[in-house]
């Protein structure tokens, strides 16, 4: 579950405040969310909210779901609900974040290590550390690049691992940030497959209208505001009138 | 889009030093390095060069990792050698008064021969040690080795950390710099330093930016917990 109250991000700025995300009021309890909207409308920034990347200046956001892929991101209320400026390190844990480009999200050299850098916190034997993340990789089909520079990987395949080394910790919830801008049709699908297969709940910031029509529901963002709230057809029929205008 | 650099990186080909353990590896590094500064003359330039060649075949590197490397360090190699050389070759012949005789250019010579070779052996030696250690072995064993201090306040995990990163650095700035390179060329600006240097530094900038932004996502940092075996 993930809970906007009031939230608002001011930028300041030589030229004075810039507002990012005007108070914005939202609970977002449905298993799959998109989110659309122009470039620069503010849709990343109210992504990285969720996961603590970027705090609100005003008001807050508050994020909860048992930990462990499955549990039903509804099931929690709000009083079991984390903030995302007090609870930092918590709040990162529940929440997963892919970014738009992963050659940034990968750290190690190789496909394993990275994997395993996300299990360092809960699996302290390396041996162990090692099998847990074969098994990971297993999961998504990357066994057999475990030993892979991961400057090596294709576009797709490095988007596959970024978001394998995020689940590897098992949040609750995943946050995805134009996870399917920089790849090829096939490989979109692909990735599109997998965030609507996830058993966590899934919000995905997106271009690919095809990728927001498969949500729940829809948020269009326009100059920092959610000006529509709804279905995805509904959503995205608005989002085109208002684009295309 | 060209070959990652060897340097910093880690090789899946298997060589003999894959088999040390990787406090052992820093440990001859650290003791080859204080001896590299230590003895210096041609003869033990030559010594180090022969010994860190040997490495870099010892840890399954081979001739291409080799010229790789060496590339990586060319332009800076023949900066460094000219101005040592040239120094060098001034102070022997006694300052600016006069344009120094041939004598103490061969003796300049052999100086930078010296420092540049001396420096490019260490280059070596490093890349062998990087080539044949994963990282996650490597920060294991800076976790361990920095363990005892944290009675004294010290972050064992933090300090491995920003070792790894350091490391990781290396060859994606390489990258970073061969791009800016080749996006230079393409707008016919290769003979601009600006064009290169700027871009360079900002997408360093950059790349560090979006790295820390990506620890903080995963929570990585946020606290002290992994052990080792």
């Amino acid at each position: 579950m993930i809970e906007f109250r009031d939230a608002t991000v001011v930028a300041p700025g030589l030229d004075g405040d810039t507002t990012i995300l005007h108070p914005t009021i939202l609970t977002l309890r449905e298993q799959r969310v998109s989110v659309i909207g122009g470039n620069g409308s503010g849709k990343s920034t109210l992504a990285r909210l969720i996961n603590g990347l970027v705090e609100p200046t005003a008001g807050a956001v508050r994020v909860g779901g048992s930990a462990g892929a499955g549990a039903a991101p509804a099931a929690a209320t709000p009083d079991q609900l984390l903030d995302t400026r007090q609870d930092g390190p918590a709040v990162r844990r529940t929440v997963g974040f892919v970014f738009t480009d992963p050659a940034a999200q990968l750290i190690m050299p190789t496909v394993i290590e990275d994997v395993a850098l996300s299990l360092r916190r809960t699996h302290r034997v390396k041996s162990e550390r090692q099998a847990a993340a074969l098994e990971v990789l297993g999961r998504f089909g990357l066994a057999a690049l475990a030993d892979r520079s991961v400057h090596t990987l294709s576009g797709g395949q490095k988007q596959l691992l970024a978001i394998a080394t995020v689940l590897a910790s098992d949040p609750a919830i995943l946050v995805a940030d134009e996870p399917t801008t920089l790849l090829d049709l096939r490989n979109a699908r692909r990735i599109g497959d997998l965030l609507m297969s996830l058993p966590q709940q899934v919000l995905t910031v997106t271009h690919d209208l095809d990728l927001a029509a498969r949500a729940d529901r829809t948020l269009v963002v326009e100059a920092g505001r959610v000006v529509f709230d709804g279905t995805p057809a509904d959503a995205i029929a608005h989002y085109r009138e208002r684009a295309l205008r | 889009m060209s070959e990652p650099s060897p340097l910093g990186a880690y090789s899946s080909r298997r060589g003999p030093l894959h088999a040390l353990l990787p406090g052992a590896k820093l440990l001859m590094l650290f003791v080859f390095a204080v001896l590299a500064v230590a003895l210096r003359g041609p003869g033990w330039t030559t010594l180090w060069l022969g010994i860190a060649a040997a490495l870099i075949g010892l840890a399954g590197m081979g001739w291409r990792d080799f010229v790789r490397v060496a590339r990586s360090f060319g332009i800076v190699a023949v900066l460094l050698f000219v101005f040592t050389a040239a120094s060098a070759a001034i102070s022997e012949a006694g300052g600016w008064g006069s344009f120094p005789p041939a004598d103490a250019w061969a003796a300049g010579a052999l100086r930078g021969y010296g420092v540049v070779g001396s420096l490019f052996a260490l280059i070596l030696a490093a890349s062998a040690v990087t080539a044949s250690t994963a990282i996650e072995d490597m920060t294991d064993t800076v976790t361990w080795a920095i363990g005892p201090l944290r009675r004294f306040g010290a972050q064992p995990e933090r300090v491995a950390l920003a070792f790894s990163l350091v490391i990781r650095a290396i060859p994606t700035t390489i990258g970073i710099a061969r791009e800016t390179r080749d996006a230079a060329r393409a707008r016919g600006l290769e003979r601009s330093p600006r064009a290169r240097v700027v871009p360079l530094v900002i997408r360093t900038v950059a790349q560090a930016h979006a790295t820390g932004e990506a620890l903080a996502a995963r929570g990585i940092g946020d606290d002290e917990a992994a052990g080792r075996d």
